[in-house]
């Protein structure tokens, strides 16, 4: 599968078999580990080659369906504008449903008097765990996280690490977690696929 | 009683004076825009000259079909300075031009069917004039502004559509903003007016010597029918326009930077 952003080349013909569990994926900044993630959740459609979920190629299932299914959280917290709990409650309600916003804010790590403050108001740290937040309360099969601590300082960084490795064993999701950070990498992920100038060099 | 005044060619040459004023600002304050100001005086007097003749023309034939041809020529005319100023909008043109040609033909059949005039070319010239003008504003301002929100606000649309919603419900907050600066002007003109700001139309009936109450009536009808036209061209056009900036795959375009 090949595919490239704004007119340029960013992976280059990559063959990747990824697995339930935990994976993460390591690479430099500008080597296409981004545009992976997005090619997975739909945002963007590969140029050639094809991408499958569970056997059904991705372009074959409900685009809306596929996004509530593999969600992606992205490097920079972007909310809506709106209280905590119109951000978590947000994409269920699109699929008709009602999401447990005390229980997605908990697996966060955020505690429930979260819910009525307004999420734009809130730290950078804090605003990636309401978009972690939202992104859980679909009740996703996989969860796609782009660089989740790289806006983040140290110690709210060992914070969302901790939450990650504690989501992975509570719940029966599927984490594809991008990290330039190879520390990282093996602290979060128990397998890892490193991507070096838009090719896999180790998957 | 109806209106006239007689406006002699050496009355208009003389007002040139004030252009003078203008030029003069501009290069003693060297704003650069004399120039501009030069051109805006020929354009403006041979543009004008020319519509008057044509007016004159279509009072003359009192051809309901060339009234219909002169209003879709402006509709054609306005989508396509819309579009000028609407470059950041993929395929502006024809968002605009359904926008115009239907909040031009919604105002103008309405103010026709609720008899406020009557179907005669010297009413549907200029109310369509001002409708259309008006209208294609709004749709450039609104699509102006609907590309800046797109490009700056691309971080949270692609979040938002990576929870499932699709490109409409993803852009709505972006739509409504586009929609509202487009209205505002327009709002903004009919609260102050007869307060900080003399609407032409009224400025017209009285220095045509008209009634000043019959003045006013015509004016509200004819802000009030702009509301409803600038309204429904900013609508039409923001609606079909932020289509254009995804993919039926509810993919941004143009996604946000790395």
């Amino acid at each position: 599968m090949s595919a490239s952003r704004g007119g340029r080349a960013i992976l280059r013909e990559i063959t990747l078999d990824v697995e339930e569990g935990t994976t993460a994926v390591l690479g430099a900044s500008g080597s296409g580990k981004s545009t992976l993630l997005r090619l997975l959740n739909r945002l963007a459609d590969p140029d050639t080659g094809t991408i499958s979920h569970r056997g059904t190629d991705v372009r074959s299932v409900d685009v809306l369906d596929l996004r509530r299914r593999v969600v992606l959280v992205p490097q920079l917290p972007a909310p809506l504008a709106g209280s905590v709990e119109h951000n978590v409650g947000y994409g269920a309600r699109l699929a008709g449903r009602r999401a447990d916003v005390e229980r997605a804010l908990r697996l966060a790590g955020l505690d429930g008097g979260f819910a009525e403050r307004e999420a734009e108001r809130l730290s950078v740290g804090e605003q990636q765990r309401v978009m972690l937040a939202r992104a859980l309360a679909l009740e996703p099969e996989v969860l796609l996280l782009d660089e989740p601590t790289a806006a983040l300082d140290e110690e709210a960084k060992e914070g969302v690490e901790g939450t990650i490795r504690e989501l992975e064993n509570t719940l029966s999701v599927s984490f594809l977690v991008v990290t330039h950070d190879r520390g990282q990498a093996s602290r979060l992920g128990t397998r890892t696929i490193e991507i070096d100038a838009g090719r896999v060099t180790r998957g | 009683m109806r209106p006239s005044i007689d406006v002699s060619l050496v009355e208009v040459a003389t007002a040139l004076g004030l252009v003078a004023i203008a030029a003069a600002v501009s290069l003693w304050r060297r704003a650069e825009i004399e120039r501009d100001i030069g051109l805006a005086v020929v354009r403006s007097f041979l543009q004008l000259t020319a519509m008057g003749y044509v007016i004159q023309a279509l009072f003359d034939s009192d051809s309901m079909l060339l009234v219909v041809g002169l209003l879709v020529a402006m509709v054609l005319f306005g989508a396509f300075t819309a579009r000028g100023r609407a470059k950041a909008v993929p395929g502006a043109f024809t968002p605009l031009l359904v926008a115009l040609g239907t909040a031009a033909a919604v105002t103008l059949g309405l103010v026709l069917a609720l008899g406020i005039f009557d179907p005669e070319v010297r009413y549907l010239v200029p109310v369509g004039g001002m409708v259309i003008g008006n209208s294609m504003t709004a749709a450039a301002v609104a699509l102006n502004r609907l590309a800046d929100e797109v490009h700056s606000e691309a971080r949270r649309l692609e979040a938002t559509l990576a929870l499932g919603a699709t490109s409409a419900q993803a852009a709505a907050p972006l739509v409504r903003r586009s929609l509202r600066s487009a209205m505002i002007p327009l709002a903004d003109q009919t609260k102050t007016t007869g307060m900080v700001f003399f609407p032409g139309v009224m400025v017209g009936m009285l220095l045509g010597g008209a009634d000043p109450v019959d003045a006013v009536r015509l004016q509200l009808i004819l802000l009030w029918t702009l509301l409803g036209a600038v309204a429904l061209s900013s609508l039409i056009a923001t609606s079909l326009a932020s289509r254009r900036f995804f993919t039926p795959a509810h993919q941004l375009r143009e996604p946000p930077e790395p």
